[in-house]
């Protein structure tokens, strides 16, 4: 069964049409890049995934559960997906820990020892176990979208909704970030990611789809897409990212 | 190899040095001319013999000190409990305004009425219609005039409390409730752990603020006939023919705000300081 099945996603912000008629799917363990300029769609297309956004029409079907249903219970929903933001977004009057743990202990219901023990694990996993106790603005960039991943991961969710999670950071901050991204990919995770770093893109992704005015033009493997990309649209995207 | 300021620091140094003196000086003058004008101006007005022996009589002021005081522990106890009320009350209807959803319409409803309307109405009107009002339906048993006050200024501090308490929770950026959502948390729990925290710390200057004014409007249950340090003053004031009771009466209550302003100040200076830190302007 797909981990996640999008059936003709639409969305529409007043007259704009933002997205128009998504189809994708996700098997389990497939990291799939979305690419495209902003305003194509990306970002918007995963807050319709976790239900930050309604959609107009179509259905977002999660692990065999059509949770755009309106009966669907959208925090059980939520709490199945994880998160990583473009602004981190942690709590900054929580310390590290707390914010890692928040979900497991009131979501998931965790006894407080259990979740400490497995946040504690992940983040000296991740080179942050001298950061368990800091509040969160104390942290550089880099360190801090760390944290904002390894809370996502913390419940094992069925699915990893990645929005630029880069673009925030500092050039010399991203590849800490990115080789984590690497290890979750490494440990079997399912991933729909949206970037504007197209060397990471190449070397994550099995798939890359590129969206383009709310419509998803192409797909293919990383290969297929940067050396012998079939739409003009595609070409000239890619073309004005090199020219840089 | 150790760093030693360059002699162009040395002198800037040296320069902010001579105009911040040069400034305690000019501020130091200007403050000693400013008071001693006024001084003089009022001693010299032709009334001040009389307003000095009827306001400013240290003989009176003696005797009307005891009983005024004992009012002021009146006016303690009522902040205490209207302060827990208001803290309670506040918090419910800052919560009940900001919940979302069709089904909570008359909550909020409620809430937005309620805090409209105490704040357009004097509180003194308020303190009149609960105080004389509730009492006259006859069906609590007869209570002390400084519950219904306490009861009066919990309803009107709540109004206004609840408006600062509302405004911290949507000064909390809308991201932070997408991060607590997108957890799987609910809107309760979002507001609860996520959003009134830090809400609350961004309004702890106003909210202070708040209570200073709290302080002094409890003086106003005297119009109850409660005891307190004003109704006790203004009966000192009319067995000694003479004002300086209320003079008291004002001193106590600025020695009783006086802990609670500065310590709003040095809070406030303190965000201040944290929200900009780095930066010289």
């Amino acid at each position: 069964m797909s981990v996640l099945k999008l059936d003709n996603i639409w969305k529409r912000f007043g007259d704009v049409e933002v997205l128009k008629g998504v189809d994708l799917t996700l098997e389990e363990h497939d990291v799939v890049v979305l690419i495209g300029a902003s305003g194509s769609g990306k970002s918007t297309l995963l807050r319709t995934i976790n239900l930050i956004e309604q959609v107009d029409d179509g259905q977002v079907i999660l692990s065999g559960d059509d949770i755009t249903d309106p009966q669907t219970d959208v925090d059980k929903a939520r709490a199945r997906i994880g998160v990583v933001f473009q602004q981190f977004n942690l709590f900054p009057h929580m310390k590290v820990i707390d914010n890692v743990t928040l979900a497991a202990r009131r979501v998931h219901k965790w006894p407080a020892a259990k979740a400490r023990a497995k946040g504690t694990a992940l983040l000296e996993k991740f080179g942050l176990g001298d950061k368990v106790n800091e509040y969160s603005d104390r942290l550089s960039g880099g360190q801090q979208q760390r944290v904002a991943i390894v809370r996502a991961i913390m419940t094992d969710p069925e699915l990893l909704l990645l929005d630029e999670i880069t673009s925030a950071l500092d050039p010399m901050l991203v590849g800490e970030v990115l080789d984590l991204v690497r290890d979750l990919k490494d440990g079997g995770s399912t991933m729909l990611i949206a970037t504007h770093e197209m060397s990471f893109a190449k070397s994550v992704a099995d798939r890359i789809v590129f969206m383009h005015g709310g419509r998803i033009l192409e797909t293919g493997t990383p290969e297929q897409l940067f050396n012998d990309p079939q739409r003009p649209e595609t070409r000239e995207f890619l073309a004005r990212l090199t020219q840089r | 190899m150790s760093w030693a300021p360059s002699e162009l620091e040395v002198h800037r140094r040296e320069y902010r040095r001579r105009a911040s003196g040069r400034s305690v000086i000019i501020a130091l003058f200007s403050t000693l001319l400013f008071v001693g004008v006024i001084a003089v101006v009022v001693v010299n007005t032709p009334g001040w013999e009389s307003v000095k022996t009827t306001f400013f009589n240290t003989e009176v002021a003696a005797d009307s000190f005891p009983a005024v005081l004992k009012g002021l522990w009146l006016n303690l106890r009522v902040l205490f409990f209207a302060s827990i009320g208001v803290a309670v009350l506040g918090t419910l209807l800052a919560v009940m305004r900001s919940l979302r959803g069709p089904v909570f319409f008359p909550l909020r409803a409620i809430a937005t009425i309620y805090t409209d309307l105490f704040r357009g109405v004097p509180v003194l009107i308020v303190l009149f219609l609960v105080g004389f009002g509730i009492p006259a339906l006859e069906i609590f048993p007869r209570l002390p005039a400084g519950v219904w006050g306490t009861i009066a200024i919990t309803l009107c501090y709540s109004a206004y409390v609840a408006e600062v308490l509302r405004a911290g929770m949507e000064a909390v950026h809308p991201s932070q409730r997408i991060a607590s959502r997108s957890l799987g948390l609910s809107h309760s729990e979002t507001l609860r752990i996520v959003v009134i925290p830090q809400g609350l710390r961004k309004v702890i200057p106003a909210l202070m603020n708040d209570f200073v004014s709290m302080q002094k409007d409890v003086g106003l249950i005297s119009v109850l006939g409660a005891v307190d340090a004003i109704r006790a003053a203004q009966i000192e004031v009319a067995v000694a023919y003479n004002f300086t009771p209320y003079v008291v009466a004002a001193l106590l209550f600025v020695a009783l705000s006086f802990p609670m302003i500065r310590l709003t100040d040095y809070v406030s200076a303190r965000m201040a300081r944290r929200e900009q830190s780095g930066g010289t302007v």
